[in-house]
């Protein structure tokens, strides 16, 4: 478990970095917590000549509010969000998926940034911004752009960040009134990472029917996805448990499924059904306690 | 025995130094003008070598050799097995493949430079054509007449055919009011996975022709003379020395490859070489755990009384023998009647090569499998019976408590199957859950309770059953300043012995438990030894301390009792002082200490100094036993199994030390817990390995397991002096079957019979989808 030798840099700004990016192209990778990297790294699945650790650049690393919408620093550990208070108050959804990831030395060490530009099928991160619509927040040589969550996961460890791209921020909107979420997941038993995680985010009307319901899935297919036919079903029906889960046995239409040692494709299908009622039905029963 | 240290809570004398990070572990060690080895590994399960180039590796900076398979041949010998069974093969098992490689994994080329990261890269450099070769897995087709071979050679891919029997089987066969039972179950194979992998240092000196070799191994004293014969070295000449081992499980009571290529290349190069296994490689190339076939066959009365047990065990072997490769099977069927009184049995394993890495002794080594086998048949029969699982144990246990002869050929030295059981039933509140289960069960939801009464043979053992004997040295030397060290034979490597031996030492002597220092694993520091595996360290290693103890007492009181003018029987060793029974006369244990060194006056035929050895050969193995019940629930939508509780009672014989004993059941309970639940090694049908990671491969985690429940009963043996059995597996031994019953039984409402191990939750899914039909698989 050793890897090939490469060149460590370290810039310390976001500016260097870009500048280096540019420089090595190809040949380098950028080192956020290095927790997907570095194992890829040690099996030889990745080589990079330049190893670009942005891990000192302290421009990457916040989480505040502004003009009404929570931003999140690209390089924010997975711990820092699972123990903002801001966050507990304005998004607990995002503290709650924290909690589901690794273990401690993970937490402390994994970024936001790195999960969701990593693009593990099994990552918890995107059901998650998927959910809430995040916003990705892009650099690169000719300046910034947002990419909406829904864009940004493209294929199997693929995202529509361009390679001489930093990811450099999270935008996501505080939970509105009468709305709930919630993230479970099935762990898988080595890894951790997710069989099946589903995140929901789900407003009632006055009327106490459902107004609005985002359901992000990941660990089922090659890339996550919502649950768009869930989604639909649940739009302006009450609650009911029959109403969740009716819709919720669409969670994973027409999704080519994964199949693996653990659980094969129709059992992971049958888990995001399961995964998606249970965490539809725990964010409608927050949704009307607020 | 009085007891002072025997028998109480006291906190390691080890731990300190490993929980603050101040143990020293083979990879700590750094010498001057140190090499480092890596190799470069088949990437097939069975190929032919076409050619090597090994050009590229040679020309990088600071490489200084490559070895390949072919250089070898002639100067570093086989790999060893010591396992004895009659009509046993065994192929050529050579450090580095020469010609065929018949594993993944299996090490090709050595590569030494001055680096470890410039081995590592110039390792991959090594260009190896190879000519693929059909793979054998499935141990079911390897047995099939015209199939692939493992070793060409070969007739076939049979190892060894091992048969025992007894009993009147034509009578079990004509009795119509039996009723059969058959099964298959699947034993899986399992990575050892101990937390520090495994590693080596060989350093040769050219002007001394000598040869010291620390390893991270179980058998130091073993391995030395192994090494010497590989190497061809004058073997007074070599020397073994273990320091903190992270762990072994079995995985380093072994001799290996690697090892042999470390000690060759510091010869040839004359300066000392270092070889550390990365996880990948240990996932690989370290041996595996169980991997058994077993079809069974329960002739059972209407009662639930078993009268005859059949058994075939396809148990495999992997491409080569390790160390003791084909003996563990031989185990599961010298224990396969467990803690019952059955009359007849039939079993015949069949050892089986298949292109795969070795299999050898992983905790519990074949008893595991068949403690499983014989838990999972008791619940067979209650289920076709419909009994109470609990019913049928205790129709199965036999009456006698003392040298029970088994069918097997085994007799058990001491036994009360009831009482554990009883206190285990007590501790759960085994009526209260059933009759939760019955309320659960009228609302579709699933609870299982699991009962296994495991018994297991450890302490081994008597020689005349080990390969390479079953004794064990002891030595104790009081310092001239009183000060006592104690020297085994054992290799300790977190079980703790350097306070239970201290604790032995103390209490035998009348001294403080601080004044006791233990050292162990120096081949030149300890006279000879064995080591530690089968739970043998404190019943025989133990042992043959306590009577070197007995002997320094013996020739202290001479000297005490000419002192005070008492007869030496009449001495008691208490509180550092050498005094009567009544007190009234008494020497302190320190200037008896320099009665002894300065010799000045001598009792008749005494020669000076104290320092004694003992070793211990016993005279029978000890049979530890207990009674485990396991709680479950399952999500009866997605088939998840949740471990409620556990619960624990464990006898293994007298107690010396409680926060010992709860240690290592905690530990075994996780691996064989882990083992129903998780883990699995499997490879595909070309022999890729598809869990070579712990991204892949499912460890437990301290965080899977609800708090155990543990107690204990004691019932001692009269195999030792101290009446200790062993309780280094017995967790992992008596945990599976618990757990895999309490599944089976929570699914008993679905008529499921039975569900292979580990039990994934898809499986599970699928039995109560009712979909899945028997086994689950
Ligand atoms: C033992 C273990 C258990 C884990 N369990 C889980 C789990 O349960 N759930 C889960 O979701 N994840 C899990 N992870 C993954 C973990 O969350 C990683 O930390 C995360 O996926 C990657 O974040 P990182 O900061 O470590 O990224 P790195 O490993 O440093 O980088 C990952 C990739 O992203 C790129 N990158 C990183 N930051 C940026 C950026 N700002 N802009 C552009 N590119 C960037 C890198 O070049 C690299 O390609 C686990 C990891 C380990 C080692």
């Amino acid at each position: 478990m050793i890897s090939e030798s490469f060149e460590y840099h370290v810039p310390k700004t976001i500016e260097e970095a870009l500048g280096m990016i540019g420089e090595f192209g190809d040949e380098s990778k950028v080192l956020a917590g290095g927790h997907s990297l570095l194992p890829m790294m040690k099996l030889r699945l990745a080589s990079p000549k330049h190893l670009i650790d942005i891990g000192r650049i302290g421009a990457l690393r916040y989480i505040r509010e502004s003009e009404g919408q929570l931003e999140l620093g690209a390089l924010t550990t997975h711990f820092e969000i699972e123990s903002s208070s801001l966050l507990k108050s304005k998004c607990p959804l995002l503290p709650e998926t924290a909690r589901e990831i690794g273990d401690v030395q993970v937490c402390n060490r994994g970024t936001l940034g790195g999960s969701l530009v990593h693009a593990d099928p099994a990552a918890d991160w995107p059901a998650a911004m998927l959910a809430v619509e995040a916003e990705m927040v892009a650099r690169g040589p000719h300046g910034e752009r947002k990419i909406r969550a829904r864009d940004f996961f493209v294929d199997l460890m693929a995202t529509a960040l361009q390679s001489d791209e930093l990811l450099t921020a999270i935008r996501v909107s505080p939970l509105p009134a009468r709305t709930g979420d919630a993230y479970l997941k099935l762990h898988h038993p080595a890894s951790g990472f997710a069989v099946v995680g589903v995140a929901v985010r789900l407003t009632l009307a006055e009327s106490g029917s459902i107004g609005e319901a985002r359901v992000g899935v990941t660990g089922v297919g090659a890339k996550p996805y919502r649950a768009e036919e869930t989604e639909r079903l649940l739009a302006g029906k009450s609650p009911t448990a029959k109403r969740l889960e009716e819709a919720a046995a669409h969670a994973a239409d027409g999704v080519d499924a994964n199949s693996d040692l653990y659980a094969s494709g129709d059992y992971r299908k049958h888990l995001a059904a399961v995964y998606a009622r249970r965490a539809i039905q725990r964010a409608a029963e927050r949704a009307a306690g607020r | 025995m009085a007891t002072k240290y025997l028998g109480e809570r006291i906190k390691r004398k080890e731990d300190p130094r490993l929980i603050q990070g101040r143990g020293h572990y083979v990879d700590d060690l750094k010498l001057g003008g140190m090499a480092h080895l890596a190799f470069a590994r088949s990437p097939h399960a069975h190929a032919r070598i076409k050619s090597i180039d090994a050009g590229a590796a040679v020309a990088t900076p600071g490489v200084l050799a490559v070895y390949t398979g072919e250089e070898l041949k002639g100067q570093v010998g086989f790999v060893p097995c010591a396992a004895g069974l009659e009509g046993l093969k065994i192929p050529d098992h050579p450090c580095l493949a020469t010609g065929t490689v018949h594993y993944l994994g299996e090490p090709v080329a050595a590569v030494v430079a001055t680096s470890r990261y410039g081995a590592r890269d110039a390792a991959e450099k090594i260009e190896v054509d190879y000519e693929p070769l059909p793979a054998v897995l499935d141990m079911e087709k390897a047995l099939v007449k015209g199939s692939p071979r493992v070793h060409e050679h070969l007739t076939d891919n049979t190892a060894f055919v091992a048969k025992l029997e007894a009993g009147d089987w034509n009578a079990v066969r004509q009795d119509a009011s039996l009723k059969v039972i058959k099964q298959r179950l699947i034993n899986q194979r399992l990575a050892p996975a101990s937390m520090e992998t495994r590693g080596v240092v060989a350093s040769y000196s050219p002007g001394e022709d000598t040869l010291t070799v620390w390893s991270s191994t179980q058998i130091p004293h073993i391995l030395k003379t192994q090494l010497a014969i590989m190497s061809k070295l004058d073997e007074a000449r070599c020397r073994v020395i273990t320091p903190e081992v992270g762990g072994g499980f079995g995985s380093k009571l072994n001799v290996y490859g690697e090892e042999g290529v470390a000690c060759f290349a510091s010869r040839k190069l004359g300066r000392p070489v270092k070889w550390i296994e990365g996880r990948r490689e240990n996932m690989l190339a370290t041996i595996h755990g169980r991997d058994q076939i077993n079809d069974l066959e329960i002739y059972a009365k209407p009662d639930g009384k078993v009268a005859g047990f059949r058994c075939r065990i396809l148990a495999s072997m992997g491409a080569y023998h390790q160390l003791l490769t084909p003996a563990i099977p031989t185990l599961t069927a010298l224990m396969i009647l467990g803690a019952y009184d059955i009359k007849n049995v039939f079993v015949e394993t069949v050892g089986v090569f298949t292109n795969e890495m070795s299999t050898d002794a992983y905790r519990g080594a074949g008893r595991p499998e068949a403690t499983y086998i014989i838990e999972r048949a008791m619940d067979l029969v209650a289920f076709e019976l419909k009994m109470d699982p609990v019913e049928v144990r205790r129709k199965n246990f036999p009456s006698s408590g003392k040298d029970i002869s088994m069918a097997t050929g085994v007799v058990y030295d001491t036994a009360n199957y009831e009482k554990p059981l009883k206190k285990a039933l007590r501790l759960a509140g085994y009526n209260r859950l059933r009759k939760e289960q019955e309320r659960l069960r009228k609302k579709g939801k699933y609870l299982g309770i699991g009962v296994s009464t495991y018994v297991e043979i450890c302490a081994m053992g008597p020689s005349s059953r080990m390969p390479g004997g079953g004794w064990e040295s002891g030595t104790v030397r009081v310092e001239p300043t009183g000060k006592v060290t104690v020297l085994s034979g054992t290799s300790p490597h977190g079980q703790g012995e350097e306070t239970t031996f201290a604790q032995i030492v103390a209490e035998q002597l009348g001294v403080s438990f601080d004044d006791v220092t233990v050292y162990h694993g120096d081949t030149s520091v300890v006279p000879m030894g064995i080591g530690t595996f089968g739970s043998r360290t404190t019943a025989v290693g133990g042992s043959a301390i306590y009577y070197a103890s007995e002997r320094i007492k013996k020739k202290m009181a001479k000297f005490a009792a000419a002192r005070l003018g008492v007869k030496p029987g009449e001495l008691l060793f208490r509180d550092g002082k050498i005094e009567t029974s009544d007190g009234a006369k008494s020497v302190p244990f320190g200037s008896i200490v320099v009665d002894a060194y300065s010799a000045k006056t001598l009792p008749a035929g005494v020669e000076p100094g104290l320092f004694e050895q003992f070793v211990f050969e016993p005279p029978n193995y000890t049979y530890p036993f207990g009674a485990h019940i396991a709680v479950v629930e399952i999500d009866e939508e997605t088939g998840e199994v949740r471990l409620r509780d556990y619960f624990a009672v464990d006898d293994c014989g007298r107690i010396l030390n409680p926060l010992l004993v709860d240690g290592q059941i905690h530990g075994g309970l996780a691996q064989g817990i882990g083992q129903a639940l998780w883990e699995e090694h499997v490879y595909d049908e070309s022999g890729q390995l598809l869990t070579g990671t712990f991204m892949d491969y499912a460890l437990p985690k301290a965080g899977c397991f609800p708090w155990f429940h543990t107690a204990n009963t004691e019932t001692r043996t009269p195999v030792n002096p101290l009446g200790v059995k062993g309780v280094g597996e017995a967790g992992t031994i008596g945990s599976t079957p618990a757990v895999v019953n309490a599944v089976v039984d929570a699914l008993r409402p679905l008529g499921v019979r039975h569900v292979d191990m580990p039990l994934k939750p898809e499986k599970i899914w699928k039995l109560m989808k009712g979909n899945a039909g028997d086994g689950g698989r």
